[in-house]
């Protein structure tokens, strides 16, 4: 089995509310911007009416 | 216990959306789902060649039970090869009915709850030495598994008339007991079930039903791996303290609705703990445990630690972005704030309520989850070749491979065999039931006798051996 990312801290950092740095305000909005990217892109998947796909969602109960 | 078997079964919801005239029934669907299966198999409750079981539940769910694993690894390879089969079986569906003039687009959604509430699961089973008593092992782990959704809860957007709340579980508002024998008429956390399929003598089967489904692959290995670690300091005779929690059922349902972890909680002794130092108390004794027994040194186990440690520091300083790949309810709900935002909706919108859905779409091409780990902003732990791998492959170090092998010889040279859990037997000839009582032996000189019988004959040339 392969390919997991992960961060890696060993020692927990002390809970202080500091400002964010600037780096971490830089990436944080590139993880914005990714996620509009996703987000335009899904609405090509999704089914156009919202609510007939939301109620027609019935199962009956399992276990 | 030095190795343990683990196992999830996961019951998946079905919905279509018809494009034609002509539109069916869920249990119409459900046998179009599984007319592939009863091809196949003579039946649509089978064992297949990879080990697992599949079949169609109460309710016309399909259920897959992954083959006995005795690596959380494996556990997820398989995991994922039922979504894949699974989803093999949507896309067959889909070509059936097309042939005879049914237009329809088939969703399979690994979630557990529909649009009225109705709830079905994943059940996680961990195999237990009988030598440590039930209520020892129930009273530990009941105050965990009901605060583990801090971190394992695969998120939900509640909606009631106007009102949309976003919850840390599906499961959580389904459950109804704390312990019980009974699964769908008061359903517990721990369901007592005494079927180890193994050994009754030596071990028991923890059956645990409180869990969501989880598309991540990290989430669903933390599940695992916490709840694995907690068992095997519990068998150990780690003293866990009393954390016994006064109102179960009804503490579940406000831990799911608390993202921050911090509302009090009344435990049986009358002190209060919030969720989150309730699984730092939790954290500590697993920790504790992993370094003296020596199972930090294994990746998974220190792995799991980082996680646990981290998902509860992102959920006590609210900086979510620290777990926005990794923990599936942090995940969906940074999605789902951000396309309301985007598209100016209320969170009772019903587009919110579909993203919701469609992010359990096993669909690989459709499936939100799915579409977000594609682009890499999903943590993954096997690579989709793992996951093909294993639709076809059983667990190589568990009962599962002498299971999944004699399955798929048995179709490749056309026999007639019958199959569970402990049992493979050769249907035309009399007295060749072999039983595999230790479902951590993955090698028995009678299946190999067995194997090299049937591997005798003539294999057929139109006999497939996987579904």
């Amino acid at each position: 089995m392969s390919g997991q990312e992960q961060q890696r801290r060993n020692t927990p950092e002390p809970e202080e509310p500091t400002p964010p740095a600037p780096a971490q305000v830089a990436s944080e909005a590139k993880k914005d911007a990714e996620l509009d990217s996703f987000l335009d892109e899904i609405d090509g998947v999704l089914e156009t009416n919202a609510q007939e796909f939301v109620h027609g969602f019935v199962q009956k109960g399992g276990q | 216990m030095d190795r343990r078997v683990y196992g999830i079964e996961t019951e998946f919801g079905v919905t279509c959306a018809f494009t034609g005239d002509k539109r069916l029934s869920s249990d119409e669907v459900a046998r179009y789902l599984f007319r592939k299966v009863v091809t196949w198999g003579r039946s649509s409750n089978v064992f297949l060649g990879n080990g697992a079981r599949l079949y169609l539940d109460v309710g016309s769910h399909p259920e897959y039970a992954t083959a006995e694993c005795d690596s959380v690894d494996d556990l997820i390879a398989q995991e994922k090869a039922g979504e894949l089969i699974v989803h093999d079986l949507a896309l067959d569906a889909e070509r059936r009915m097309a042939n005879e003039g049914i237009e329809a687009r088939v969703y399979v959604l690994k979630n557990n709850v529909d649009s009225r509430g109705n709830s079905y699961g994943s059940h996680e089973n961990y195999l237990v030495r009988r030598a440590a008593p039930l209520s020892r092992i129930t009273d530990s782990l009941i105050p965990f598994l009901i605060t583990r959704q801090l971190l394992t809860g695969a998120g939900h957007l509640q909606v009631t008339g106007e009102r949309a709340t976003y919850q840390l579980s599906q499961r959580a508002d389904h459950m109804w007991e704390g312990l019980s024998s009974s699964t769908t008429r008061s359903r517990p956390i721990i369901n007592t079930r005494d079927e180890p399929h193994a050994d009754a003598e030596q071990f028991r089967r923890l059956h645990v039903i409180v869990g969501d489904s989880t598309m991540s692959e990290t989430t669903t290995r933390l599940r695992v791996l916490t709840t694995g670690l907690l068992l095997a300091a519990i068998e150990a005779g780690t003293p866990m303290g009393d954390l016994s929690i006064a109102d179960p059922v009804r503490t579940i349902r406000a831990v799911s609705r608390d993202k921050t972890g911090t509302k009090p909680i009344k435990l049986a002794s009358g002190r209060t703990m919030s969720p989150l130092e309730m699984q730092c108390a939790f954290l500590a004794k697993a920790r504790a445990f992993a370094e003296s027994s020596g199972l930090i040194e294994q990746e998974t186990y220190s792995w799991a630690l980082e996680l646990w440690e981290r998902g509860l520091r992102a959920v006590e300083t609210e900086q979510w972005g620290l777990i926005d790949t990794e923990i599936e309810w942090a995940m969906k709900w940074r999605m789902m704030e951000r396309y309301a935002a985007k598209f100016s909706l209320g969170m009772a919108d019903p587009r919110m309520q579909q993203i919701d859905m469609a992010w359990h779409d096993i669909h690989p091409d459709r499936g939100l989850y799915n579409l977000l780990a594609k682009r890499g902003n999903a943590s993954r732990i096997i690579t989709d070749a793992d996951a093909k791998k294993a639709m076809v492959t059983p667990p190589q170090t568990t009962r599962a491979k002498m299971r999944g092998e004699f399955i798929q010889a048995a179709h490749q040279y056309g026999r007639d065999y019958s199959v569970d859990w402990v049992h493979l037997k050769l249907n035309d000839v009399p007295a060749t039931t072999v039983m595999c009582r230790d479902p951590l032996v993955p090698r028995d000189e009678r299946v190999d006798r067995l194997l090299a019988g049937i591997r005798a004959g003539t294999p057929r040339q139109d006999s497939a051996a996987a579904l």
